[in-house]
């Protein structure tokens, strides 16, 4: 979608939820296609439509309507609402403070073993005053190793690794996320894989930080997550046998009702919930 | 030989099979023609030495510990995956139950990282800060103790036991006069506090103060000087600088290694910059080291406490942002704890719209902006760090704990193996791991 038919469509006001780079991708009245009001999927490619938040960052998924209540009838004209999740997008230079004296070294420290840093870094991510960096997942080790040696980088501390599911994310559902801490320089910084549902392998970073044994065993035992080279990758917190990756998204909660009161009050994630 | 299979007999209980197993014997002649001792042995997960439900499976020979695993995951509860399904308001609840000799400190992390997400975290009022200092700081003086009273216990030191548990129900007390319960207290939300401090509180942790002044020199003269004590935690549990770097070793087992590292000196967060106290370290690696280091810190915690409560001023207790903050501080009523009557009769009689809000606020939740978060505090065991995802919505995406007991247990088969059996338990203990905070 492209920013120059911005201000063409939304007859309904944007609602002002924090909207700082784009009109809200409220979409146009829907009179050409849908009459019913609510617009189906192929409406997010047509070209009358606003700008969404921001055309920046990787969309992990959509979100209909403006209360995310889904189920009940719609009484408030905003079903038709569709707007794309995003998450923050890559940053360019500079990235200021001491980001990018990290980055010049790890792209200099690269550079020497004959690695090229934009094969190695997919991007570059500041955020809300933290530096990610997202790594294509064969070099992990390599980055990992560069950011623990290198006198001027120096992460010597990894805070192990946390898993996260993105099922809208095709391609690189599955994520693999690392704080690194450097106690010599005082900096924290973060390290980010992607690997994709149907080829959930990662490479274990136990041979450079040995702390990660156990937080990769349990990215492996929540997410499914394959560490390649782990000396013993088995389960952690589940039993042995347990069947499924329990913090997958597609992964149910479950529950039971229970009455309280008289009144039977539903499994969690049977409830109605918002999003 | 007897037979190769176990006969049933019926009784009338049943059919019983009486097993006389062939290959039995052949074990048993096996075992006796090696002449070493070396067995495998399960230490837990019941066992009254292991924090919790915590599984030792240690290889041994004779008296000597030749391998060590551990065998965790009996208290693994689902807490991150349930946190997807209630709003970030309602995690509080569910975070303060993980590490739960900690709760003040897993409640902080995690409204850090989400007031990092909301990009509020300078608006968080002062006075919410100071009461959440205050209350991590007795928090650790609590952790501290139970680690110190449980250690003492498991070398069969039960004085040190009855003084630590004597000395913790004094700050529960606190707890209980402040949040109401003496632990799971979801008192910290994101933006501030539940509620602000009652009325008695600040002398009653004034009076806290003075009497546990003089209550910590009795674990000095009890403990730190005791030629039993000493013989039994001196050179157990070793693990050096760079075992405690790869192991990924936070806290006090780190500090015992000489590195002053301190989340809180070195990242400040809710304005420990502000605060006037010194990091202590020991150069000896070992559990005497990790000892004297939590009796030292507990010490400091005393002086920060004291200067919360100078520097407690008037003031809000929670962000001024109505779409963050809940609309109404609680009051105390006659059925217990509830919105006041003020505000009820505010949105039942007078406002319209108020209702609404409060309803949405409180039942949908506050959106948070995509992205994701880091946010660390130092906790008495170590580092605390908490990973948060959102996706925009009400509840939250994912949200990771690093907790500091999951990660410093790794430490446990590198201090524990080649020495005694009887030391294993002293070396666990110095790591003072709480299986809630393993596991979650």
């Amino acid at each position: 979608m492209s920013d120059g038919t911005k201000g063409t469509g939304g007859t309904k006001g944007a609602p002002g939820n924090g909207d700082t780079n784009g009109t809200g991708g409220v979409n146009g009245t829907g009179a050409a296609k849908g009459a019913d009001g609510v617009n189906p999927d192929q409406d997010l490619n047509a070209q009358n439509l606003p700008g969404q938040r921001g055309d920046h960052g990787e969309v992990i998924g959509t979100r209909r309507g403006m209360f995310g209540a889904s189920g009940g009838g719609d009484t408030s004209g905003y079903g038709g609402l569709v707007r794309s999740v995003r998450m923050p997008g890559a940053t360019s230079r500079p990235y200021g403070g001491w980001f990018d004296e990290v980055a010049d070294e790890l792209e200099g420290a690269l550079d020497e073993q004959g690695l090229v840093p934009e094969n190695v870094i997919e991007k570059t991510v500041v955020d809300r005053d933290e530096l990610t960096f997202h790594i294509e997942r064969e070099y992990l080790p390599a980055v990992a190793r560069t950011l623990r040696d290198d006198p001027a980088l120096r992460f010597e501390l990894c805070t192990g690794v946390s898993g996260v599911h993105f099922p809208g994310d095709k391609g690189r559902e599955l994520h693999a996320v690392y704080h690194l801490r450097s106690i010599t320089h005082n900096r924290l910084i973060r390290l980010e894989v992607s690997a994709p549902d149907a080829d959930p392998h990662v490479p274990s970073l136990v041979s450079v930080y040995p702390t990660n044994d156990w937080h990769e065993r349990e990215a492996y035992d929540f997410f499914g997550l394959i560490f390649d080279g782990h000396p013993a990758l088995t389960r952690i917190m589940m039993p042995d046998d347990w069947q499924g990756f329990p913090q997958r998204k597609d992964y149910p909660l479950g529950g039971i009702p229970v009455e309280y009161k008289g009144a039977q009050i539903p499994a969690p994630d049977q409830r109605r919930s918002y999003t | 030989m007897s037979t190769s299979h176990a006969t049933p007999r019926e009784t009338t209980e049943g059919t019983v099979y009486t097993v006389t197993g062939g290959d039995w014997d052949e074990i048993a002649a096996a075992a006796a023609r090696t002449d070493d001792e070396r067995i495998v042995v399960n230490m837990g997960p019941q066992h009254p030495s292991t924090h919790g439900v915590l599984r030792l499976i240690l290889e041994i020979d004779g008296e000597t510990v030749t391998e060590a695993r551990c065998g965790i995951g009996y208290l693994h509860t689902g807490i991150e995956k349930n946190l997807e399904f209630r709003t970030w308001t309602q995690g509080t609840t569910f975070v303060t139950r993980m590490d739960y000799l900690t709760p003040f400190f897993n409640e902080t992390a995690y409204c850090l990282a989400v007031e990092k997400l909301l990009g509020i975290t300078d608006e968080v009022p002062d006075r919410a800060s100071v009461i959440r200092v205050m209350l991590m700081e007795l928090n650790r003086l609590s952790s501290h103790l139970v680690a110190i009273a449980t250690g003492g216990m498991e070398l069969g030191a039960t004085t040190i036991m009855i003084y630590g548990f004597r000395d913790r129900e004094l700050i529960l007390d606190i707890y209980e006069l402040i949040t109401g319960l003496r632990m799971n207290h979801a008192y910290i939300r994101p933006g501030g506090l539940a509620q602000d401090l009652p009325p008695g509180a600040v002398d009653q942790v004034r009076e806290f103060v003075k009497k546990m002044r003089k209550n910590l020199v009795e674990y000095d003269k009890l403990a730190t000087g005791n030629p039993v004590f000493k013989g039994r935690m001196q050179d157990i549990g070793y693990l050096d600088l760079a075992g405690c770097l790869a192991t990924g070793a936070t806290g006090p087992v780190l500090r015992s290694a000489g590195l002053p590292h301190d989340l809180r000196k070195t990242q400040p967060y809710c304005g420990y910059e502000h605060y006037d106290f010194e990091v202590p370290t020991a150069d000896t690696c070992d559990s005497y080291g990790r000892f004297l280091i939590r009796l030292e810190e507990m010490r400091q915690s005393l002086r920060i406490v004291e200067q919360c409560l100078d520097r407690l001023a008037p003031g809000p207790v929670m962000v001024g942002d109505k779409k963050i903050a809940w609309p109404a501080q609680l009051a105390m009523g006659p059925d217990g704890l509830g919105n006041s009557l003020d505000h009820i009769k505010k949105i039942m009689g007078t406002s319209m719209e108020a209702l609404i809000h409060h309803f949405k606020l409180v039942t949908e939740g506050f959106r948070v902006p995509p992205g994701q978060a880091y946010a660390a505090v130092e906790s008495p065991k170590g580092e605390l760090g908490v990973h948060a995802v959102s996706d925009g919505g009400t509840r939250p995406y994912r949200v990771h704990f690093r907790d500091p007991s999951f990660t410093n247990l790794q430490a446990m088969a590198a201090m524990c193996e080649g020495g005694q059996v009887a030391d294993v338990i002293v070396a666990v203990a110095s790591i003072d791991p709480v299986m809630g905070g393993v596991d979650r």
